[in-house]
């Protein structure tokens, strides 16, 4: 296994396919830590040259943004730009939908323009070109529902990718009520991973939770780190961490493919 | 020329010259806002009109009331063409004039609009039920009470009046028809009146049914005119709004809040990425994001004026669900309320409104000088910004495709970007993101994940 920086495929004189670009939750979350591994076990086990930015990389400043700090949002957003416009990055995957809509669709306003996929359309992408293979019937047959994150979803309209990845699977998908254009928040968008609700009747995961645990299934499939923690918090209040696992479906595919 | 033609043109010019009034001051308000230029891609622009404003392409999501609206608003529109001919009537003081030189296509017109109106007036009726029996969250949220709750039962009990104008006109003409052919040219079966006017009227003295179809016709023409005059201070606004606006509407990406080049500017002078700036020491300290609907663009303003008060957005708000204060629909009636407001006020021209300076230098009250010691502060509370997870539910929900979502984040930056204010938890962000690039402040390296996963694998 190898992880190498930019700056290392730059001492060597050469580029890799593909920047992955972690985030800070993939960086710092000890739960999303462990997506971040899955992703780099596939990555690895599909042979994909890819980079990370390592110390180089910052928060893209979507919730800086978002609770309406536009000033820090720039001072991060634009040295993160000079960083990939020095390493004249092209392409870059990301497994947050957070970093995925902010590389996109912001970054463009203040000069960098780049080629910008969420981890799910990429794995879906090597499945599709033959690098990737998911066998082995770990969940066939299984009960699975996926959370639609708001920022891939609603926001960038990819709904099909993931679930294609269910069911190469070979799962059986159980959809919730609220899916695709409807779906419902997990609560965290918006910087409200960062604060104190407001006062309520409840929790916006609890009302999320209730809605995965009447699906019946065992396995929610999500492709958000925020949403990660905010559903597995949601089961942990309904205790039923111990009988529904919360995956990112990159942790899924490893499970499958026994990574 | 007859009493009924003077009376007939009076009503219609006192009619229009006071709806004309009322609408170039919801113009007025609009433009209250600030500038933006919005334009280019026009096919994608009038797709969207077609679609979604004529087409009502987002109300199918909730079919049933898709399909109620649909029979009023198809009738509506069908409505109108016998509006031309109420017009041509009572101008020269003629009756049904289209009806010798039409034909059988008059009583395809006719019969349409008969079927049409009885297809509204039982959604009207349903309507009612769903605002005031049915317990329909939406219906019942707080800011539906009063005025937006009379409002809603208003337009309808004007539908049934008229749609009772146009079948006591029609059912009226058809025993007159058979009374004075010469005055009341045939129509032609008419599914509805011909059944409904015998059965009602025959047999009664001639000018008494006259009276009946003055008084059908009159009601049709005063509801129609009442209703245009009643738009300006309704939600109903939107039967005309909903085009523009959807014209209007953002085509780029949801996912990109709107940049700021100020501050953009500002930081990459500061990173030495562009000259220095010049700096005006004198210049007042600049105001970011918005605290009045003078900051909002005119585009959010329109947006409240078109807002129909369906509450889709607040039906699927994450926020609201969970009982907290949010409801986007909420905000977009409190600009459109703080709007009318300031417009109301600034049309007395008291100097009242004046602010201090203006004062101090005489002047004339002008939008530029506007102040009442209120702002949108005063109705949309810091604890509902706070809520929003700008998850884009009320975006994705509104059938006219208004964008709760912009305000809010205006109003969020002129709290935190200009007062320094805002929750106090996202400051450990603020900070964490600006001085160690991350949102959370760790020690450990960025990467300290890699090194960990090389060794599990080693
Ligand atoms: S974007 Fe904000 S206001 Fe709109 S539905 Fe989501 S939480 Fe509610
Ligand atoms: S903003 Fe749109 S969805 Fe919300 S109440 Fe108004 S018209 Fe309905």
């Amino acid at each position: 296994m190898k992880i190498n920086t930019m700056a290392e495929y730059q001492s060597e004189g050469k580029k890799p396919e593909v920047l992955f670009w972690v985030g800070c939750a993939g960086s710092f979350d000890a739960r999303a830590q462990k997506v971040t591994k899955a992703f780099v076990k596939i990555l690895n086990a599909a042979g994909i040259d890819f980079a990370i930015l390592g110390n180089e990389e910052s928060c893209t400043g979507d919730p800086a943004r978002r609770a309406g700090n536009e000033f820090v949002f720039q001072m991060t957003a634009l040295q993160n730009i000079e960083v990939l416009n020095m390493y004249e990055v092209k392409d870059i995957v990301t497994a947050c939908p957070h970093c995925f809509n902010t590389l996109k669709n912001e970054y463009p306003a203040l000069g960098g323009n780049y080629n910008v996929i969420h981890h799910t359309s990429y794995l879906n992408s090597l499945l599709k070109d033959g690098r990737l293979t998911i066998e082995g019937g770990a969940f066939k047959g299984k009960k699975v529902t996926y959370h639609d994150s708001c920022y891939l979803g609603r926001v960038n309209g990819i709904y099909e990718a993931p679930r294609e990845l269910i069911a190469a699977l070979d799962a059986e998908l159980v959809e919730m009520k609220r899916c695709k254009t409807n779906g419902l928040c997990c609560g965290a968008g918006g910087a409200q991973m960062f604060k104190e609700d407001e006062p309520g009747d409840k929790r916006i995961n609890i009302e999320r939770a209730e809605e995965i645990i009447s699906t019946g299934a065992k396995v929610v499939a999500a492709n958000c780190p925020f949403c990660i923690t905010m559903l597995s918090d949601g089961m942990k209040a309904k205790d039923k961490q111990e009988d529904i696992m919360v995956h990112d479906l990159s942790e899924l595919i490893v499970q499958a493919k026994n990574l | 020329m007859s009493i009924g033609q003077i009376i007939f043109i009076l009503v219609i010019v006192v009619a229009f010259s006071i709806a004309i009034r009322n609408f170039s001051k919801i113009r007025r308000n609009i433009l209250l806002g600030k500038d933006e230029e919005i334009s280019g891609n026009e096919g994608k622009r009038w797709k969207n009109v077609l679609l979604i404003a004529f087409g009502q392409k987002k109300m199918i999501k909730r079919w049933i009331p898709a399909v109620l609206h649909l029979s009023i608003y198809v009738a509506f529109l069908f409505t109108q063409i016998e509006l031309i001919e109420i017009m041509i009537d009572g101008f020269f003081g003629v009756h049904r004039f289209f009806a010798p030189y039409l034909g059988g296509l008059y009583t395809l017109i006719i019969s349409s609009i008969e079927i049409l109106s009885f297809a509204a007036l039982v959604a009207t009726f349903i309507f009612l039920a769903r605002r005031n029996l049915l317990k329909i969250p939406r219906f019942i949220m707080p800011e539906m009470g009063g005025w937006p709750k009379l409002d809603g039962n208003l337009i309808l009990l004007g539908e049934i009046a008229l749609v009772t104008g146009i079948f006591m006109m029609n059912g009226a003409d058809v025993v007159l028809q058979k009374m004075d052919p010469q005055h009341y040219p045939a129509t032609g079966f008419l599914p509805i009146s011909s059944v409904l006017g015998p059965m009602l009227f025959d047999g009664l003295d001639i000018n008494i049914v006259k009276a009946i179809e003055r008084i059908g016709w009159w009601l049709h023409l005063i509801v129609v005119l009442g209703f245009l005059n009643y738009l300006p201070i309704s939600k109903h606004l939107h039967i005309f709004l909903a085009f523009p606006n959807v014209w209007y509407s953002k085509l780029t990406s949801r996912g990109e809040i709107e940049n700021m080049p100020e501050i953009m500017n500002e930081v990459k002078s500061m990173m030495g990425l562009i000259p220095e700036q010049e700096v005006d020491m004198e210049a007042e300290l600049p105001e970011f994001g918005a605290k009045d609907i003078f900051d909002l663009s005119w585009k959010n303003i329109m947006d409240a004026y078109s807002c129909t008060e369906c509450g889709r957005c607040s039906a699927v708000c994450p926020a609201n669900l969970t009982g907290k204060k949010l409801s986007p629909r909420k905000i977009l009636m409190d600009i459109r309320d703080r709007a009318t407001e300031v417009g109301r006020n600034l049309d007395t021209g008291g100097l009242k409104f004046v602010s201090e300076e203006g004062r101090a230098k005489n002047e004339q009250l002008t939008a530029k000088n506007y102040d009442d010691g209120k702002n949108l502060f005063d109705y949309i509370t810091r604890e509902e910004l706070h809520a929003c997870t700008t998850c884009n539910a009320c975006v994705e929900a509104c059938p006219v495709t208004i964008n709760p979502l912009e305000p809010i984040l205006k109003m969020r930056r002129y709290e935190v970007l200009t007062e320094s204010a805002g929750p106090s938890d996202w400051l450990p962000m603020f900070t964490s993101i600006e001085n160690s690039g991350s949102v959370w402040q760790v020690p450990e390296d960025r990467d300290k994940w890699a090194k960990d996963l090389l060794e599990e694998n080693q």
